[in-house]
């Protein structure tokens, strides 16, 4: 009995102590910032999954931006990768790792709305501040706090695509949405609203239809367009590729029409000759170089992995280095003095371009449309909002 | 709708119900045997694909090659799995088995992730399968008869295994009970063997066949046909063969109809498939071909 209730309060000593030495924060030191031997930004992207080229294209920018500057004020940073898969439970869970376990003052990520949107509930609680990279969807940094973004969002990217359909004097176009995305059923109500607005009716839009996260069989839907002249398909490249192919094998002769989450090798490898002559809208073109940062940028990532930069890419180059000036900015490590310092950030010279960050935490910038030549992703036009 | 879109929304109904029949009845015989749900039968659809991708494009294998060498791999894997995973939890509590299953499609997966890459890639399509057909006003491309008949001759094929060989005599046997089947002198485990082979074999031509259906393989690419099979096998009452084949005939044809006829309410394909089955499960437990079975002691 007696060794037994030792036992216990050998553990219940252990515990507590670990409570303790694990609750105590590296920033706590009394001298300020000389004692802290590293800060911790967190990253978190899906490096797996059908997301997967997204995550793995932003990380290409986001460890040259930390090859790059890896102290700020003269303190070490360790940056920290957490995979979401692309999934909105993991996004949750990676964010509260990343607070909680690795005591990130600040997070970059991520691509692909409904992760951001899952992920800034817990950052947004916790009082953490987030750059997003590429999440596009309003409702990302809507009524956050803490969650800002580098790039523009679906309202904006929606009018472009509307306005090109119209431009090329298109009177039916068919809409289908990946229903289990934030960020497609987003941007399908965005574009058709646009439409309407240029239009003066919905008329044009012949068809509406969805698919869920997962399907891979298109062809249903795919009967439904008539004979639309162009299929607007705001989904991941993945969904995109293989609705391309079914599209071209049922006979349909039009044009393919989409949006920055379509920016991947994957959508041409997958798609093959069916994606020729596809347009999209995205953030950046390595072609259209905008501030004094680009070209170097452009440069640096060749010499590292001998390609051009995609938007992803470079958008998550500018997250992590607009993270790294705010804390400069503030001068500090605590959270609340960067997430401020954040929010009041002014022309940062990005490389996808000049960044403001609005009262709604989003930057306003302009969009670039591309197009499928040749297997490769060509610039066409800069659209200003 | 016109009869024509009736008929072009059929043959890809049809098309699409195949795969999942050809998964399901790999499904069901292994439930048949050990009244176990493989769960991770979805995951050797996904390596049944791997492997036939990598037969091409890092061996250069033709690639009828390279399908015998993904086949004969997956059937591989199928057996150490049943060996190391489930034989020896066979004789505990069958939630037991149940659990171990969902562990190996989970270690499946994420094995696969840490070898093939979470990047999905692009499978090629061997010229012969890549060909527009038109009969009618019907478009489809070639691989779709094959996938038909594949499935069909797979099906026919598997019947008269079970059906009329000592093999399928013995499998028939265990199905009704293990012990009993031993004690007359077969070898129980070489016939779990041989239907894990039998399994795993059917599974890895649904995955080549729907990577050539679907040209884009990922290491999650499994779950989906996994799920939709199980439910395909479960329609057509579990441990059934041949309602395996007409309940994965008639999902696929379902699902399509279902986003054809009303396109508004496409995005919730899913929630209607399942509430068929549903449905159907109330009205008839054991599955559109199943039987009541007696509880054993």
């Amino acid at each position: 009995m007696l060794y037994k209730r030792l036992l216990n309060i050998g553990l219940a000593l252990i515990t507590i102590s670990a409570v303790l030495l694990g609750c105590a924060p590296e920033t706590e030191e009394t001298g300020g910032t000389e004692e802290i031997e590293e800060v911790v930004i967190g990253v978190y992207e899906p490096m797996t999954g059908a997301q997967a080229a997204g995550g793995v294209q932003t990380m290409q920018g986001v460890d040259l931006a930390y090859a790059e500057k890896d102290e700020v004020l003269g303190v070490p940073v360790r940056m920290v990768l957490v995979d979401n898969r692309g999934d909105k439970a993991e996004s949750a869970t990676a964010m509260t790792r990343l607070i909680e376990q690795e005591n990130a003052i600040a997070v970059v990520g991520s691509y692909g709305s409904s992760n951001s949107m899952a992920g800034g509930e817990v950052s947004e609680a916790a009082g953490i501040p987030v750059m997003g990279c590429s999440p596009t969807n309003p409702l990302v940094t809507e009524g956050k706090d803490y969650y800002f973004r580098a790039c523009f969002i679906d309202p904006f990217q929606g009018r472009v695509m509307a306005k090109y359909a119209t431009e090329q004097g298109f009177d039916k176009v068919a809409i289908i949405q990946n229903i289990s995305q934030d960020y497609s059923v987003g941007l399908a109500a965005f574009f058709k609203q646009s439409w309407i607005e240029l239009t003066g009716s919905d008329e044009g839009i012949v068809s509406e239809t969805s698919y869920q996260d997962g399907d891979q069989d298109f062809t249903a839907q795919l009967s439904d367009i008539g004979d639309a002249q162009a299929i607007f398909a705001p989904g991941y490249y993945g969904d995109a590729a293989l609705l391309m192919k079914q599209a071209r094998e049922m006979g349909f002769t039009g044009l393919f029409m989409g949006t920055d989450a379509w920016e991947a090798p994957e959508l041409v490898e997958i798609a093959g000759d069916a994606a020729e002559g596809a347009v999209f809208s995205s953030h950046y073109s390595a072609e259209a170089a905008t501030t004094p940062a680009s070209a170097p940028f452009v440069e640096a990532f060749e010499a590292e992995y001998g390609e051009k930069p995609s938007a992803m890419a470079a958008l998550g180059y500018d997250a992590y280095m607009l993270v790294i000036d705010a804390i400069e900015r503030a001068g500090s490590f605590d959270p609340e003095d960067i997430r401020d310092a954040m929010a009041a950030t002014e022309n940062f010279e990005g490389v996808t371009g000049y960044i403001t960050i609005n009262e709604t935490g989003d930057a306003v910038k302009d969009a670039v449309v591309l197009e499928v030549r040749d297997g490769a992703f060509k610039y066409i036009s800069t659209v200003s909002p | 709708m016109s009869f024509d879109s009736f008929l072009q929304n059929l043959a890809n109904g049809i098309s699409l119900g195949s795969l999942y029949a050809l998964i399901a009845i790999g499904y069901t015989m292994v439930y048949g045997i050990l009244r176990l749900i493989n769960f991770a039968h979805g995951d050797l659809v996904m390596l049944g694909s791997y492997f036939a991708f990598y037969g091409v494009s890092m061996f250069f294998l033709p690639w009828w090659a390279a399908f015998i060498f993904a086949v004969a791999l997956t059937a591989g894997v199928g057996v150490v799995m049943e060996k190391v995973a489930y034989r020896p939890l066979r004789d505990f509590p069958r939630i037991n088995l149940f659990t171990a299953a969902v562990a190996v499609s989970f270690l499946l997966e994420n094995l696969a992730i840490v070898i093939f890459g979470g990047r999905p890639n692009a499978f090629s399509r061997p010229a012969f399968m890549d060909k527009m057909l038109n009969i009618g006003s019907v478009t489809f491309v070639s691989y779709t008869p094959i996938i038909i008949a594949v499935s069909l001759v797979l099906f026919v094929g598997l019947i008269l295994i079970i059906n009329h060989t000592k093999a399928g005599t013995a499998m028939r046997a265990l199905s009704k009970d293990i012990e009993t089947t031993g004690l007359m002198g077969v070898n129980t485990n070489k016939i779990i063997m041989f239907a894990f082979m039998l399994g795993s074999s059917l599974a890895a031509v649904g995955g080549i066949l729907w990577a050539i259906k679907f040209p884009q393989i990922n290491p999650l690419m499994g779950v989906m046909p996994g799920l939709k099979a199980f439910v395909a096998a479960v329609l057509g009452g579990i441990g059934n063969v041949g309602g395996a084949m007409i309940g994965g005939l008639l999902l696929g044809v379902v699902e399509i109809m279902l986003v054809a006829f009303f396109p508004s309410l496409s995005g919730y394909r899913d929630a209607f498939s399942y509430a068929i089955l549903i449905l159907l499960l109330l009205f008839r437990p054991t599955g559109i071909m199943g039987e009541v079975q007696p509880e054993k002691v």
